[in-house]
């Protein structure tokens, strides 16, 4: 567990000595309170709740995500310092879930400075904090499954724009198969069950499901067993490709 | 120590590391030598565990690297080749953290970073960003990475490659003074300092270890060991070498080396089976009163040992 702390506090450190840390938080800001304001129609719709606000939350990682995280193993076997880090007594899932962690920390730390949003939301109106709350919770998850997906894609190259294109076109298909265009397709000619299989796959699905409100268990776990599989499928990606 | 059995890895269709077994113990300090691509910074990748050997096993201090790599890797310090260093870092915070994987805190941990901050010279870049370090400083915040807790067992790839002569000798004086109570591995392209730090070399060409002893014997290998140069003027060149020739201890003799003015000239002797034929042309030289200006004993040089070793391998494969 030490081990994890300090190999995780090395890395959220990291990202606060490059400018990486700025640039990520200052665009990740202004998008979100772009895509809100001039997409969402944040004020014309007159209500007092967040939905313009999160519903742009998995197209806006679908592109800032697999940017944080394309370095996160990348980096490491372009520089060569992952064969000190993996000779220093860590185990590869300590090193994997430090890493993770530490990206998913700083994520929900740019996460957590949208709170100006919060503030205007209850100073012009009377939303619902519960449903603000799980809906930031189910971000939170959601980013958590993204970043996930780019180290694991991350792992497998040196060449850190590869990592981004890979993680972006395949977060995108996690995305797109809960639209209404592609399960139309299937619904055509494919037995429902696949239908479901496919929706019961996308990241929308979900999150719009935790942004309701209510915080099914069965929409953690879904987040949570994409994380851990994609994790597991990072850690033996690295074993494999090591002597690349 | 060190314990390599039978160790072996193929990359594809290549073979990398060819079932090669050696073992260092407590005071010794291994050099590996070998062209590129021969093998050796492969196999340093398996002994610190970073790769898995397709076949054969490593032991460090009785512990299996395989089966309980956390344990090898706590008595293992390693310079990787390179030594790559993350560049976001400063030698200070790196080092902090180094000492943090390493179970270091409070007191002890202040103490061993001072120690080895003391001891590779890396006071007056300590809170520069490691982009901006001299390669000198890179390769011995290296270094100190890899001493710093003090290690059982230090494997250090190329650990003077591209530093100046003062470096090298630095680096060379600290690797001498930790020898006694570690077992080092160093591989290196120079081999000067096999004979400067080294107490056993091995020789790895084509994935093969081909020879392995200490530098005096290996040295002993080459064909001129042994030899005799004999440096004399023009003039007396041509009944000196009559009388060389009609030695039974000599094989043949050469003139290796004719002066730019024409007036002097040097004779190298080379013994029948390798032996110390010194006296005996000692002998010769007074009996007959040839006049000579030098006579040497040629030890045999690494370097002859090296290519001829590396070329014969490389020539049946």
């Amino acid at each position: 567990m030490s081990n994890i702390t300090t190999l995780f506090k090395r890395e959220l450190r990291s990202y606060f000595v490059t400018p990486i840390a700025y640039v990520f938080i200052v665009i990740f800001l202004f998008l979100s309170g772009a895509l809100t304001f001039y997409l969402g129609g944040y004020f014309e719709r007159g209500q007092a709740d967040l939905i313009p606000f999160f519903t742009f939350h998995p197209w806006l990682y679908l592109f800032l995500i697999p940017a944080l995280a394309m370095r996160l193993w990348a980096e490491e076997r372009k520089n060569g310092t992952i064969e000190l880090l993996l000779t220093l007594p860590v185990t590869m899932s300590q090193a994997v879930l430090a890493k993770f962690f530490a990206a998913w920390t700083f994520t929900g730390i740019a996460l957590a400075l949208t709170f100006p949003i919060w503030i205007t939301v209850n100073l012009l109106g009377d939303p619902d904090n519960g449903v603000i709350l799980a809906s930031y919770i189910g971000s939170l998850f959601m980013a958590g499954a993204y970043l996930a997906i780019g180290s694991c894609i991350s792992a497998i190259t040196r060449n850190q724009v590869i990592a981004f294109v890979v993680s972006v076109v395949i977060c995108l298909i996690f995305i797109l198969s809960g639209f209404p265009l592609v399960l139309d397709f299937f619904a055509g000619w494919a037995p429902e069950v696949i239908v479901e299989t496919i929706s019961s796959f996308s990241f929308l699905i979900h999150f719009s499901a935790i942004s309701k409100g209510v915080i099914d268990l069965r929409d953690v776990i879904y987040f949570v067993s994409v994380i851990g599989f994609f994790l597991f499928a990072n850690a033996i990606l690295i074993e494999w490709k090591k002597a690349d | 120590m060190i314990e390599v059995t039978d160790l072996s890895k193929r990359f594809g269709s290549i073979v990398a590391v060819d079932n090669i077994s050696f073992t260092v113990g407590k005071g010794e300090v291994l050099g590996f030598l070998g062209p590129n691509g021969a093998g050796k910074s492969t196999t340093m990748k398996m002994v610190t565990g970073f790769l898995l050997p397709d076949s054969g096993r490593v032991s460090i201090c009785g512990d299996d690297v395989l089966e309980k790599p956390v344990a090898a890797k706590k008595r293992l310090g390693y310079l990787p080749e390179g030594a790559p260093l993350y560049s976001d870092m400063t030698p200070r915070s790196f080092l902090d953290f180094i000492a943090d994987i390493r179970g270091f805190s409070g007191d002890e941990k202040r103490r061993c970073i001072e120690a080895v901050i003391e001891n590779v010279n890396l006071q007056s870049v300590l809170d520069q960003s490691m982009d901006t370090l001299s390669k000198g400083f890179k390769r011995r915040v290296g270094l100190a990475q890899a001493i710093l807790h003090d290690p059982e067992v230090l494997v250090l790839d190329e650990p003077t490659d591209g530093l100046d002569p003062n470096q090298k000798h630095e680096v060379r004086e600290l690797i001498r003074a930790m020898a006694l109570e570690k077992a080092i591995i160093l591989s290196t392209h120079i081999l000067e300092e096999v004979d400067a730090v080294c107490s056993r070399a091995v020789i790895i060409a084509g994935g093969k270890l081909v020879a392995d002893g200490t530098p005096t014997e290996l040295e002993a290998q080459s064909q001129l060991h042994n030899a005799i140069i004999i440096s004399l003027p023009e003039a007396s060149r041509e009944p000196a070498e009559q009388r060389f020739k009609a030695l039974p201890s000599i094989a043949r003799v050469e003139i290796i080396n004719n002066d730019v003015n024409g007036t002097s000239v040097e004779l190298r002797l080379t013994p029948k089976d390798g032996k110390n034929t010194l006296t005996e042309v000692n002998q010769c030289v007074r009996d007959n009163n040839i006049e000579v200006a030098e006579i040497r004993l040629n030890r045999g040089r690494l370097d002859d040992v090296f290519r001829q070793i590396t070329q014969d391998v490389q020539s049946i494969s």
